[in-house]
């Protein structure tokens, strides 16, 4: 650490490192922007909301029940904020597995949001746990319950985490001018995502698997013995679509930030996106069809939950996935844009379907999520997009890397 | 009974675990392991069940909760609560109307066991399946598994338990009788699970006709240490009789022994196709990305 350190140095002009940081840490730009008018009040009233929480017990803030013990903080934030990070999976795989080099512009922002989803929604994960001071128990190695597929699912958010930070490593060396760590780390970038992959295709699945167990309880038109499979298949367009509404943002917010070369590469990189999504959601749809015929399912189809069936998959996936391939071959951008937002909003009905609505649709008390359960859900959320608005704003990671990285590759 | 012990642990894959788990039982478990003792639990016969309630005031005694003060309604459904770890029920039936109690039910290969992450919820040699607060962290995972919606949280409580039945496991260890069957005059018989069936089977045969002829917790969910008979159909009591036969933690056994095949065979598989694409250039970039 000292060599680097030294190269910091010669870096930002003889400047101490933790002047460097200090510096860094004081917000850029403009403070009233609309979105920052918008967030901060939400998220202090969220962290008040935290507080209460964690004063008086998670009943005081949630309308959880006995019969329903899971409701927002674990069906969305949780369940649903994890397929929306299967984006860095599948991007990493493609241009560091196939070496599809067209989305190497995209990998650095993909990964860097999904190492921040999963910084703050394992963080919601500890609003959620009653006795949260034990959490490091399954950690340590004093209680491990491994026939827990909630332990793998522990487990593999661990170590994903770190693989994404050693996968986004290289931008903050970049960012500190550390040359020898950055050459280092980036030597470890093809292991952490070969192990990071694997990582994903487990507990994207095994977010699935937590629910096989709920046999009776979850709607017979979500319950199958397939949810693990059906959630991996639908992390993959979940999470590029998420790659496709984030990127198309990034591209108006950030657009000083995007070389010429990147804005015109952008076009290509969506279409592609959109192909691989109509193609997903057709295995996913076909999947999904298997299930129905081979569970003999056509009598719950006529009843209000039915219905709702029949909306998610015709509204939220046929169409978006009808919209996607005609998008790719009408190169039309605005179509790619509208499908990404409705698979997404698919993808959460889905969730919320297995996890909260569908799930003990018989109970005489249905679970609501409360005003304040929402608060902070959005508190998580602003909280994360400030710190991703932080980090595009200081490291390399929508803009090109320094000059001296170029230089040392050649 | 033993070979149902022997298969849950073979199931879960555990058995290494509850070894290490043992100890913090002291040699006693361990001893009664080696004598061969079964798994106990408790016949429920409500053709014998007055529904006076004192198996409510009594557990609510030994395990420091308040005594339930609400009135008995026939076709009023009471639940278990964070505060009330078993109720009776007074249901009406093509019978007439039937007391049942409702507890844990104490499954061989409990759903609640195999979803703790810390190994809180624990299948014990005697039969009972115990929460430990000291290893919970309240994630509820228990909760949403169990079919038979038996654990209840405290959401009101900074520091809180799940309340759940134990089958006065303190007391068991002891060699005793769990407080309500004690307490109870004749419904509740406290015994090896094996010979509970046993007896079961017998009274149904001397008067097949007070009795339906099942035993609710022979087979339902994998068997259970809680057993029922009954003037009435099940379904009549109040019983859940949509679960199925086979143990809960079994579906999840397929997706846990995928994880060690994924886990050896995906990344050799990704490694491959990340040789065979390399070509001179890509592989400048790896190192350099």
């Amino acid at each position: 650490m000292n060599n680097s350190s030294i190269t910091i140095s010669k870096d930002n002009n003889g400047e101490p490192l933790w002047r460097f940081l200090m510096r860094e840490l004081k917000p850029k730009g403009k403070w009233l922007t609309p979105f920052n008018i918008i967030s901060i009040p939400v998220m202090i009233l969220g962290l008040a909301i935290i507080a209460v929480r964690f004063w008086k017990g998670i009943g005081s803030v949630t309308n959880l029940t006995q019969e329903v013990p899971w409701g927002l903080w674990i069906g969305f934030d949780v369940v649903t904020g994890v397929a929306f990070a299967g984006g860095a999976y599948v991007l990493t795989f493609m241009v560091y597995i196939l070496k599809i080099d067209k989305y190497h512009s995209i990998v650095r922002v993909t990964v860097l949001n999904g190492f921040l989803a999963y910084v703050f929604y394992a963080g919601a994960l500890l609003l959620d746990l009653g006795r949260p001071w034990n959490v490091i128990n399954p950690i340590i190695g004093n209680s491990f319950g491994t026939s827990s597929v909630l332990f793998l699912v522990a487990w593999h958010f661990l170590l994903y985490m770190i693989a994404e930070l050693i996968e986004f490593s290289p931008a903050i060396a970049e960012w500190l001018g550390a040359r020898r760590a950055r050459k280092i780390l980036s030597g470890m970038t093809v292991a952490a995502v070969i192990f990071g992959i694997t990582l994903s295709t487990l507990h994207q699945s095994g977010l699935g698997a937590l629910y096989l167990m709920a046999k009776e309880k979850i709607h017979p038109l979500w319950y199958s013995e397939f949810i693990p499979l059906l959630f991996l298949v639908s992390s993959v367009f979940a999470g590029l679509s998420m790659v496709i509404f984030e990127g198309s943002i990034s591209h108006r917010v950030f657009f000083d930030q995007i070389s010429e070369k990147n804005h015109k590469a952008q076009k290509s990189i969506l279409e592609g996106l959109s192909k691989i999504c109509a193609g997903a959601m057709f295995a996913y749809l076909f999947l999904q069809i298997l299930v129905f015929i081979h569970g003999k399912r056509w009598d719950y189809l006529d009843s209000g939950m039915g219905l709702w069936f029949i909306v998610e998959i015709a509204g939220f996936v046929i169409i978006p996935m009808a919209m996607f391939f005609f998008s790719y071959r009408r190169r039309n951008i605005f179509l790619i844009r509208v499908a990404s937002v409705l698979t997404m909003a698919g993808v959460i009905l889905n969730r919320l379907n297995v996890t909260v609505i569908g799930f003990r649709w018989d109970a005489a008390t249905r679970y609501i999520p409360s005003w304040m359960e929402i608060t902070v859900t959005l508190t998580v959320i602003f909280a994360e997009i400030w710190i991703f608005r932080w980090i595009i704003n200081r490291m390399p990671v929508l803009r090109e890397s320094p000059e001296w990285v170029n230089k040392e590759n050649k | 009974m033993s070979i149902d012990r022997r298969n849950f642990f073979k199931t879960l894959g555990v058995a290494g675990l509850t070894l290490a788990a043992g100890k913090s039982f002291g040699a006693e478990a361990g001893n009664l392991k080696d004598k061969g003792i079964e798994f106990r639990g408790i016949l429920y016969d409500s053709t014998r069940c007055l529904g006076c309630r004192v198996c409510e005031e009594t557990c609510a005694e030994a395990h420091g909760l308040p005594v339930p003060q609400d009135e008995l309604v026939a076709g009023v459904v009471r639940n278990m609560t964070e505060s009330r770890r078993t109720v009776i029920n007074l249901c009406t039936t093509s019978k007439g109307e039937v007391p049942v109690k409702k507890q844990c039910m104490h499954c061989n290969e409990p759903a609640c066991a195999a979803a703790c992450l810390t190994g809180a919820m624990f299948k014990t040699m005697e039969g009972p399946v115990i929460w430990r607060g000291n290893k919970c962290m309240g994630c509820r995972y228990c909760m949403v598994s169990c079919p038979f919606d038996v654990p209840k949280f405290e959401y009101h409580s900074a520091n809180p338990k799940i309340q759940k039945c134990d089958l006065c496991y303190d007391r068991v260890i002891e060699g005793k009788v769990p407080a309500c069957a004690e307490a109870c005059g004749d419904a509740l018989k406290f015994g090896n699970r094996r010979d509970l069936i046993s007896e079961a089977r017998k009274r149904i045969s001397e008067n097949p006709d007070s009795y339906i002829n099942q035993i609710y917790g022979e087979y339902v969910a994998g068997g259970t240490s809680f057993l029922y008979i009954g003037p009435a159909p099940f379904d009549e009591l109040g019983l859940n009789t949509e679960l199925q036969n086979s143990s809960y933690p079994a579906l999840t056994k397929g997706f846990l022994y995928t994880v060690p095949a994924v886990f050896v065979l995906l990344p050799s598989f990704l490694l491959g196709i990340h040789e065979a694409t390399k070509n001179k250039k890509s592989n400048n970039d790896d190192e350099n990305e």
